[in-house]
């Protein structure tokens, strides 16, 4: 079995995700479709890791996930501060950074 | 304990006064500032007393000893030492600095009695003590120029004393900017040394200096020529002398210590210090000379026609500074540092006696307002007169010998010297003359109000008006206080007079031509390498020297006489007769107004252009410009910041894409 099905594999799974990042409005889904495209990302690592018998990219499959439950907990409480302001839940209508 | 020991003890003294007067005003009282501070400085000579006694214990050829306390910096061959340097010359100036200011200290103890900043005043003054006895005790040009500069600003904090009256706080900052100037030549000759010769200190310096250097080198007179721009600074010579009059703002006892016997005498021991300098520079050394006579000339003129009491006796310092510049820079250091030394003691009896006089006037200075004081103030005219004969070189008073003993050596050294010695007597003629004019002036002819009211037993008091402008003031400000104070009925001003008073009379008396030679055996040591060693005139034509001064003097003294005792309208018809002379007189030969054309108003003129042209059109024209460029690409930039997450996320994503894009097609 080559590394080339894996590699497909996270790709498909990171165009999923971007594609929802780029479609959905709701910043729940836009979250859940962020960590779709880091754990793609991560099983390009792992698969690479694999495949050089190497065990250095598994190691930063681990960060990415470290950092993947920071972003977690920020983007939460983020949508956790907008739902508690009565805020719509809906990124194209907060647009208060407008230049 | 040895000299070094005692010379660290002088410091030690008047630096503990200053703190303690400092930090202790709030539970001082009463004239307790006034006696911790002359106590310090009495210790202080106590100490110096020490320092002659023990270093007179050593053999002639080993009486130069220098102590360090502690590595002040040492970095980059940079090595330079908290040192001081006892020889026979610090002892000198020891001595008389820390002498004359007890005497003064003690003085003042009484005469500011009634001052709001008393121990103020008493601080600054010791701390000028500690500065003027660092100075002098310094081993190394460094520490020197901690103490010249230290001076400075004492002078500076003594003037502006009476910090409400406008003119003392100008007359203050004047006398600083001027001892900048100094200052800025000694630091600029301290680097020419140390790039040269590569050390500070005193004696490595002269060694090395008379091994490196040749004669006249450029170097070694650009050297020469700032430490004498330092010198003249300090001591009130041609052309850096404006600043001394207007320092007469100050309280008297100030000018008595500051800007008469001690701090303007700097500059005569800076020369003396680095004579061997001088020596390898003998034009420099001419030069020095030559201002040191234009300035005793120039000076003695101006004091003919001022009249103001103070600024009189001002001009009479710059005058008898001349004569000491001239002794030390041809090589009479041991007849310049002596007349420095008798001009120490009559000068400030003259000051205290002026102090004196003004109190009894209740304030007034010009002695247009005075006349007939001799019955109302017996101590102050007997001891003001004995000044002024000291002052006049009057056969028998200390000044007579020392003056003369320079005029006689210039003449030894022959040739274009004698110039020194002609001008030096016309300069003593006019002494005479002028220091006569004070006396007769204020203590004879018709007794002025004043005077009747203290004979009757009244001091006079007057509303406190500031001398100068006669503007009116509050006590706060200006003459001392609400009380004032007379020789005659405070013990501490009397004694310190009279003790003065006996100087300046019998103070010549250790050094008469072929009888005794104490100051000069006694500072041998120190100008053991000078090159003008074996130049020692003849007791004969010192005695032919000592017999023209005499006639000069008397000559002086008796035109004064004759002019204002036995034909009292004479000077106001002479006044009428060479009226452009004496307006030019009067107006010191328009010294203040030629730097106020050629200084003053040209640096205002630059300051008025370069806020006008560069200020507000250079600099504020780029800071606009980029200001607007910010504000201009901020509007353009802006735009693209919709505020939509997903264009920018849409952004990003196809900013990696064409980037992945890119470098597929570029790898093909």
């Amino acid at each position: 079995m080559t590394v080339t099905w894996y590699v497909v594999l996270s790709a498909v799974l990171f165009a999923i995700g971007a594609g929802g990042v780029l479609i959905r409005r709701s910043p729940l889904v836009i979250l859940l479709c962020l960590e779709l495209m880091l754990n793609a990302g991560n099983l390009a690592l792992v698969a690479f890791s694999r495949a050089h018998g190497n065990a250095e990219g598994q190691v930063f499959a681990l960060i990415v996930m470290v950092v993947a439950a920071c972003e977690v907990v920020v983007g939460l409480g983020l949508i956790v501060a907008i739902f508690r302001r009565r805020l719509p839940l809906n990124v194209d209508e907060l647009r208060g950074l407008k230049g | 304990m040895s000299p070094t020991a005692w010379g660290w003890l002088v410091l030690a003294f008047p630096l503990a006064g200053f703190l303690i007067n400092a930090f202790g005003w709030r539970v001082l009282r009463g004239r307790a500032a006034g006696w911790i501070g002359t106590v310090a400085v009495a210790l202080a000579f106590a100490s110096a007393i020490g320092a002659l006694v023990t270093l007179l214990g050593h053999t002639e050829s080993d009486r130069t000893l220098t102590s360090s306390l502690w590595t002040y910096a040492s970095a980059a061959g940079l090595d330079i030492k908290l040192g001081i340097l006892v020889d026979p010359l610090s002892v000198f100036m020891i001595l008389v600095v820390s002498g004359v200011s007890m005497l003064i200290h003690l003085y003042s103890v009484a005469y500011l009695d009634s001052d709001r900043g008393y121990a103020r005043y008493f601080s600054y003054l010791n701390f000028f003590v500690f500065s003027m006895l660092l100075l002098v005790l310094a081993g190394n040009f460094v520490l020197l120029i901690v103490g010249w500069a230290f001076v400075g600003f004492a002078s500076y904090a003594l003037i502006s004393f009476w910090y409400r009256r406008n003119t003392a706080t100008k007359a203050g900052m004047k006398a600083f900017v001027i001892n900048v100037i100094g200052d800025v030549g000694l630091v600029l000759a301290t680097f020419f040394i140390f790039r040269d010769l590569g050390t500070f200190d005193y004696p490595a310096v002269f060694s090395a200096a008379q091994e490196q250097f040749q004669t006249n080198q450029g170097v070694l007179i650009a050297i020469c020529l700032l430490l004498l721009v330092a010198a003249f600074a300090k001591s009130a010579q041609l052309p850096l002398h404006t600043w001394l009059p207007d320092a007469m703002e100050g309280p008297t006892p100030v000018s008595a210590l500051i800007h008469a016997a001690t701090m303007v005498t700097a500059g005569v021991y800076l020369i003396a210090r680095t004579h061997v300098l001088f020596e390898l520079a003998p034009t420099a050394a001419d030069i020095s000379a030559f201002i040191g006579l234009a300035t005793l000339i120039f000076a003695a003129t101006c004091a003919l026609a001022v009249t103001d009491l103070k600024r009189i006796i001002a001009y009479s310092t710059i005058s008898q500074i001349g004569y000491m510049v001239v002794g030390v820079s041809i090589g009479a250091y041991g007849a310049g540092l002596f007349h420095l030394m008798t001009h120490a003691f009559f000068k400030a009896l003259l000051f205290m006696a002026a102090g004196s006089v003004i109190a009894a006037m209740a304030g007034t200075q010009n002695i247009d307002r005075m006349g007939g004081l001799r019955r109302a103030l017996p101590l102050t005219s007997v001891l003001m007169i004995i000044g002024a004969l000291a002052l006049a070189a009057f056969p028998g008073t200390s000044g007579f010998f020392s003056k003369d003993e320079i005029l006689v050596f210039a003449a030894q050294r022959g040739g274009m010297y004698w110039i020194f010695t002609i001008g030096g007597y016309l300069g003593a003629l006019l002494t005479g003359f002028y220091a006569f004019r004070i006396i007769f002036r204020v203590f004879w002819g018709e007794p002025v109000p004043e005077a009747r009211e203290l004979e009757g037993g009244h001091l006079a008091h007057a509303p406190p008006e500031n001398p100068l402008t006669g503007e009116k003031e509050d006590t706060d400000v200006g003459f001392p206080g609400a009380d004032h104070h007379i020789a005659e009925r405070d013990w501490p001003m009397g004694s310190a007079m009279t003790i003065l008073g006996f100087l300046a009379l019998f103070g010549g008396l250790v050094q008469i031509p072929g009888v005794t030679n104490v100051i000069e055996t006694f500072l041998a040591p120190a100008f053991a390498d000078s090159i003008f060693e074996d130049i020692i005139p003849s007791t004969g034509s010192a005695y032919i020297g000592l017999a023209v001064g005499a006639a000069v003097s008397i000559v002086g003294v008796a035109a004064a006489y004759l002019v204002y005792v036995s034909r009292p309208g004479t000077a106001p018809a002479l006044i009428q007769r060479f009226r452009p002379i004496h307006a030019f007189l009067v107006n010191k030969w328009y010294f203040d107004e030629l730097y106020d054309a050629v200084v003053y108003r040209p640096l205002i003129a630059t300051g008025r252009f370069a806020n006008a042209v560069i200020e507000r059109v250079v600099v504020q024209g780029i800071v606009t410009a980029a200001v607007d460029l910010v504000r201009g690409v901020g509007v353009v930039v802006r735009g693209a910041q919709s505020g939509f997450v997903r264009a920018y996320a849409l952004l990003l994503v196809g900013g990696f894409a064409a980037l992945g894009l890119y470098f597929l097609i570029a790898s093909q």
